[in-house]
């Protein structure tokens, strides 16, 4: 479960891009983060995965209290999440393969583990074939599933997505949040960041919107209102 | 620590240093520089004292006694010379007996052998514990009543001591100096690394690698520059020290200098080197990553 309570967040330079902010998020739920570019949404994500601190308020992460959290739970409470982003981040001197077993022994897993979990992934995002192939010889939608196993691979509770779909066209965007959804179907909590309204529209899932730093909309179907452009 | 996690640490550290293969090269090569100027100037001080402990033992104070001292007074003041500081040992030796061994170096020359005695005098060799107050125990056995004068190679004992105190204050200068060194350039070897494996770094800390998962390869790649410093330096030293010995051997003035056998000396010096060479490594990966590290 996740949990905002009251939450203020400052950059050292001042810039206030959290100004209070409550929101809770239950185990399994699928939600979309909307709004404005420059509205906070990013922000809200660094602050889930504890890359930046929050300034005032609560936090509380899949049983971490994120706020005032030790220098040794945060690797803990990593592992409850999935992180995915815009720009895919793999590495590129690694394939497919050693991107995923790269992450798992970064956690612990025994290369047994890593042999049995990889293809199980792998497959799961339709990429089984893809094993052995660098991410400079993929499609844009196919390094970003890469970036959905990756996420995936540790069998984490909560997938946190930023913009996932920013780099893909209209086609692929739709395959990548129905993968996403699937994913939320066996279980696993899935938060993403976007600003595709057509494709929040065709979901029906839980959207939240943000504005300059506050939740302004918090209910279940489409966009409410605004400019969606960011 | 997973025992697949060593393997695959000590993998990940290796590759580190041949991906900056100019950098490591240097970084191993000041390591044995670093082990090599402290190797040679330790030998050469090790050498130098054990000289020093030859000609302590070798170097006799020679105290002769005043001529109107009978031969009972003569032997009364052994205690007196053995209270002296710094004296070991002072044995009597008369003038028939000196007489005796003087000519015992000369058996074939005979004008040596009807010497009267009474031209030599009585004296006692004196065996002192430091040799570096040789002066003051000398002017202190002067100083007593009934000893005419004093015999000492206080020059020469001299000159070995300063020999050793150069030696020592230059080696623990240098050792200093190139420890500082070897340790800044490994730490930006490693620090060019880290740069190199930036990406890889934040995906580690992303899914949750601890800060000890993600430290360990650079740990290793600076342990295993540090040890194959150690090692080239080792074998460098021993062939110097070969080298060295065998020009003393053959130096008809040197010869008389006796050199310790490597033989004697490689347990102590492998130990120091790989005790400093993984020291240096170590540390410099340490101070490499102790920045990033911090969230
Ligand atoms: N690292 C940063 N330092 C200073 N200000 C930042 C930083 N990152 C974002 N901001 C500012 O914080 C506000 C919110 O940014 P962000 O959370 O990235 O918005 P979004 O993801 O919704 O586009 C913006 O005004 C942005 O300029
Ligand atoms: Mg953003």
């Amino acid at each position: 479960m996740i949990r905002l309570k009251d939450v203020e967040m400052e950059y050292d330079n001042g810039t206030r891009a959290i100004k209070g902010i409550s929101l809770t998020i239950e185990d399994g739920e699928f939600v979309f983060l909307v709004g404005p570019s420059g509205s906070g949404k990013s922000t809200i994500i660094k602050l889930l995965t504890g890359e930046v601190e929050p300034c005032r308020g609560r936090i509380m992460i899949n049983g971490f209290s994120v706020s005032n959290i030790s220098e040794k739970q945060i690797p803990l409470m990593r592992r409850t999440l999935g992180i995915i982003f815009q720009d895919f981040r793999l590495i590129e001197k690694k394939t497919v393969y050693d991107n995923l077993a790269f992450v798992m022994r970064a956690v612990g897993a025994s290369p047994k583990e890593i042999k049995n979990r990889i293809p199980y992934v792998l497959q799961l995002v339709g990429l089984e074939k893809k094993a052995g192939s660098y991410p400079t010889e993929l499609s844009g939608g196919e390094q970003q599933r890469v970036a959905i196993a990756r996420a995936l691979v540790n069998n984490p509770n909560t997938i946190i997505a930023d913009e996932p779909t920013g780099n893909l066209d209209p086609e692929r965007s739709l395959e990548l949040m129905s993968l996403l959804v699937k994913i939320n179907q066996l279980g696993t909590t899935v938060v993403v960041v976007t600003h595709e309204k057509d494709l929040v529209d065709r979901f029906g899932k839980r959207v939240v919107t943000i504005d300059s730093g506050h939740v302004v909309n918090d209910s279940v179907g489409g966009y409410v209102g605004g400019s969606i452009h960011g | 620590m997973a025992k697949h996690d060593i393997g695959y640490f000590a993998h990940e550290g290796l590759s580190n240093m041949f991906s900056h293969g100019f950098m490591s090269f240097a970084a191993v090569g000041i390591t044995v520089a670093c082990l090599l100027i402290m190797g040679t100037f330790t030998l050469v001080a090790v050498n130098a004292n054990e000289l020093l402990r030859d000609l302590e033992q070798e170097n006799e104070i020679l105290a002769y006694v005043d001529d109107s001292y009978t031969e009972t007074e003569a032997k009364a003041l052994q205690t007196t010379l053995e209270a002296v500081p710094n004296v070991a040992s002072a044995v009597y030796i008369s003038k028939e007996q000196a007489m005796e061994d003087f000519v015992a170096q000369y058996p074939d020359e005979d004008m040596f052998q009807d010497l009267d005695p009474e031209i030599l005098r009585d004296r006692y060799a004196i065996k002192i514990t430091d040799l570096e107050q040789i002066r003051q125990t000398k002017e202190t056995v002067e100083g007593i009543p009934g000893i005419a004068r004093v015999n000492a190679y206080e020059e020469i004992a001299g000159g070995f001591i300063t020999v050793r105190n150069v030696a020592t204050v230059i080696c623990v200068a240098l050792i200093v100096i190139l420890f500082v060194v070897s340790v800044f350039i490994i730490s930006n070897t490693i620090k060019l690394t880290t740069f190199d494996r930036r990406d890889e770094i934040a995906i580690m800390r992303m899914v949750g690698a601890t800060n000890g998962f993600i430290r360990w390869p650079f740990v290793y790649e600076g342990f295993m520059m540090g040890l194959l410093g150690a090692v080239i330096a080792f074998f460098s030293q021993w062939g110097l020290y070969a080298a060295v010995t065998r020009g003393v051997d053959n130096n008809d003035t040197l010869q008389l200098i006796h050199v310790i056998p490597f033989q004697e000396l490689w347990v102590p010096v492998a130990a120091v080197f790989a005790a400093a060479g993984i020291l240096i490594g170590v540390g410099g990966s340490l101070s490499a990553i102790r920045k990033f590290l911090q969230v």
